[in-house]
């Protein structure tokens, strides 16, 4: 025990005192969000530092309301077609909007002349700001009361509510997706990144001829498990730097945007502040509704076991091999299962309860990914116990056999290995 | 007494045994060699010491004890293939291959700079292994052999790809242990430094073993009466029918050297008698064979069989 204890700690400090150790963990999260928060930044400040375009508006039937707002000042001409198409190729207005007498059942004619092409957002814009106007026309033309008309303003939110546990819970489908996915992909991108270490350092040892020493002092056993939990130590580590160093920045970050926040506030208008708001607070109470205590548990719990189970084997692998390039024959069924794990993602989201996703989150092989997928739309207690027991024999079960190749395989240099001898390894007594 | 007493070991693999019926009796105190060719079992048996692979049948008693976990602590090996973690520096490793035989930290610590400073490789301390030169790593494989201060040290073929100069050097350390207490087990088929060191020798072939017991026994038993002569004149015709001449060579002028065997049971007086009577003797020296030849009569021997 206290020697395993010795082999953990090995792994650990060699590793986390790596440079390129010290790199990845500083610069994931510091490098992502400011890609990702650059981007975003610099959208908004185009779109705040985006000048007023001028429209000029010739209106030969009267009837359009068209108020500027902080993107487009409309200026209403009243000269001819002609006259106002030259006016504006002097002027520096962005375009013309020509509107002519129209027939309200049947509105057309409406058209956009600009200096250079417009854009698709503008003339989306436009559009839906004619739209109105003709729809409030012709409501108009209807006979209905303008009071009326304000009335029929209405915003519609479906609120989905989730009433399996017992009691209503506000839920979020797109929530619950983005959590489902987010967590089984990082699941996936640990056992690949970290599996391969194990593997890396299994050949490692076994190249340098230093695993002899080792195994005369310490279990094989020992020494796979040493290496597999050390690594797994050291991922953890480094998703804790992570998590930490993440909430720091976005906690930095978006008190500074805060600060900067009632600017923009004041600039636009009053409802969308109301709205915005609105939203913000319906988005808060939806996460309030998520399990996060549940979601972290069973995130933390399926990590290790799929990280364990995949460890085991990426260590077999490397046990049986002389150099990386040569294990890739024994990495391809290691990977076919996880690959199905991510690739299933999609169909666990879509129906999270189908047969497809009972099977993927139950089998221990895929079950680290897919379960994932599946936690933040709820699953039935039976599924879940059933999905760890299994997983925790899996990894018991993988642990045993590859430490039974590997007792063998790390002393082995130069044999030609396939499935057979791998066999005939895990079947030998020492 | 005896540091390690091996009796009837077996170790059988899928398609081959690498040890057939070996029992090995090492005193206290001596350098042992392990001789054998290449695949005669030797790595085998030795693995099976350190509890690397488990013997089929048979026992292994370390200072009369069954050979258990705790005598981990009291051995220290020296594999044939050896290396280090090459990205760690030289004192955390040191520190670390002491702790795993169960050393204290804080010990091992100890231990490992009064090494490197004996070695004169001190300066090293905080450097990573890639950045040494071979001899230098190989001075650091031999430190962490010998850190936990071990009863029996087991070297396997510890001279190979060691420059002459730090041999030397290693080589005295081993004696320097011997004198300590320690008991060497030493594996080898370089006979030159078997003759040198060992005082008690092994020898496994296909294996068996199959010779045992001091250097000095079994060169005595590969007597066979033989003496080599420097003489002026020839012999030829003036010796009894008792001596045969092996072999007569002109060494300059009327200077020759005879190889002669007795063939009755008489002492080497008797011949040197005969030998005054008919020639002029310069020197006289009895032919003992060289465990290399030995080594080389019993492998091709048993190998015709």
């Amino acid at each position: 025990m206290n020697k395993l204890f010795l082999v953990i700690q090995r792994e650990f400090t060699s590793r986390v005192k790596k440079k390129s150790f010290l790199l990845t963990t500083i610069l994931v999260p510091l490098v992502f969000p400011a890609i990702f928060g650059g981007i975003f930044y610099f959208m908004q400040k185009e779109d705040e530092s985006a000048k007023q375009q001028v429209i000029q508006v010739l209106d030969e039937s009267n009837t359009l309301e068209l108020t500027s707002s902080d993107k487009f000042k409309y200026i209403a001409t009243q000269s001819s077609l002609e006259e106002a198409k030259t006016v504006l190729t002097e002027s520096d207005s962005y375009g013309l909007l020509y509107i002519p007498e129209f027939n309200v059942e049947n509105p057309t004619g409406f058209t956009f002349y600009a200096k250079s092409n417009p854009n698709f957002s503008v003339m989306n814009e436009l559009e839906k700001k004619i739209e109105r106007s003709v729809r409030d026309e012709k409501l108009r033309y209807y006979n209905i009361d303008k009071s009326v008309l304000d009335k029929l303003h209405t915003s519609i939110d479906l609120k989905a509510l989730n009433i399996s546990q017992g009691q209503e819970k506000e839920s979020n489908a797109n929530l619950a997706f983005g959590i489902g996915y987010v967590t089984g992909f990082l699941i996936y991108i640990f056992m690949f990144a970290y599996g391969g270490q194990v593997m890396q350092g299994v050949i490692e040892e076994k190249s340098s001829k230093i695993v002899e020493v080792i195994i005369s002092s310490v279990k094989p056993f020992q020494l796979m498990l040493g290496k597999i939990l050390g690594l797994a130590s050291v991922g953890l580590f480094q998703m804790v730097i992570w998590i930490v160093l993440m909430t720091t920045i976005i906690t930095v970050v978006t008190s500074i945007l805060e600060l900067e926040m009632p600017q923009t506030a004041q600039l636009s208008e009053a409802t969308q502040a109301m709205e915005a708001s609105a939203e913000g607070e319906k988005f808060m109470r939806l996460l309030a509704g998520i399990p996060f205590t549940k979601i972290i548990l069973t995130f933390i719990f399926y990590f290790i076991g799929g990280y364990l189970l995949y460890g085991s084997l990426f260590a077999a692998a490397g046990s049986a091999v002389d150099s990386p390039s040569e294990a890739q024959q024994f990495m391809l069924p290691i990977m076919i299962p996880l690959i199905a794990g991510i690739v299933g993602m999609s169909s666990i989201i879509k129906n999270p309860d189908g047969m497809v996703s009972f099977w993927l989150s139950i089998i221990p092989f895929t079950s680290p990914i897919a379960m994932m997928g599946r936690i933040g739309f709820g699953v039935p207690v039976w599924e879940l116990v059933l999905s760890m027991v299994l997983l925790i024999l899996g990894f018991i079960f993988t642990v045993w056999l590859a430490g039974r190749i590997y007792r063998v395989g790390i002393l082995m240099h130069g044999a030609k290995v396939n499935y057979r001898v791998l066999a005939k390894w895990f079947m030998m007594k020492t | 007494m005896e540091a390690l007493k091996a009796t009837h070991i077996t170790k059988q693999y899928a398609e081959h045994i690498a040890l057939d019926d070996v029992s090995l009796t090492i005193p206290k105190g001596s350098i042992y060699g392990l001789l054998g060719p290449n695949g005669a079992g030797k790595t085998t048996f030795i693995r099976i010491i350190n509890q690397i692979i488990n013997a089929d049948s048979g026992e292994i008693l370390i200072n009369n004890e069954p050979l258990s976990t705790k005598h981990i602590a009291i051995i220290g090996y020296l594999p044939e293939e050896r290396g280090l973690y090459k990205k760690m520096k030289v004192g955390e490793q040191l520190v670390y291959l002491g702790q795993l035989r169960d050393l204290p930290r804080r010990e091992a610590i100890k231990r490992s700079r009064a090494w490197c400073e004996k070695l004169n490789i001190y300066d090293w301390w905080n450097k990573k292994i890639e950045d040494l030169s071979k001899g230098m790593a190989q001075k650091i494989q031999f430190i962490s052999t010998i850190l936990n201060e071990p009863e029996l040290i087991i070297l396997d073929e510890p001279f190979s790809g060691f420059d002459p100069v730090n041999a030397n050097l290693i080589k005295d350390e081993i004696l320097a242990l011997r004198e300590r207490g320690s008991t060497v087990i030493f594996s080898t088929h370089r006979m030159e430094s078997v003759e040198e060191l060992c005082d008690h020798i092994a020898l496994i072939n296909k294996s068996k073993k199959i010779l045992e017991g001091t250097k000095k026994e079994i060169k005595e038993s590969y007597r066979n009466n033989t003496y080599i002569v420097e003489h002026n004149g020839t012999l030829n015709g003036s010796l009894s029918n008792d001596y045969s001449i092996l072999q007569q060579s002109c060494l300059e002028g009327d200077y020759h050297q005879s190889i002669v065997k007795m063939t009755n049971g008489d002492g080497p007086n008797n011949l040197l008698q005969h030998l005054i009577s008919s020639v002029e003797v310069h020197s006289f020296i009895e032919k003992i064979p060289s465990i290399n030849d030995i080594f080389i009569t019993n492998v091709e021997g048993r190998g015709h069989e």
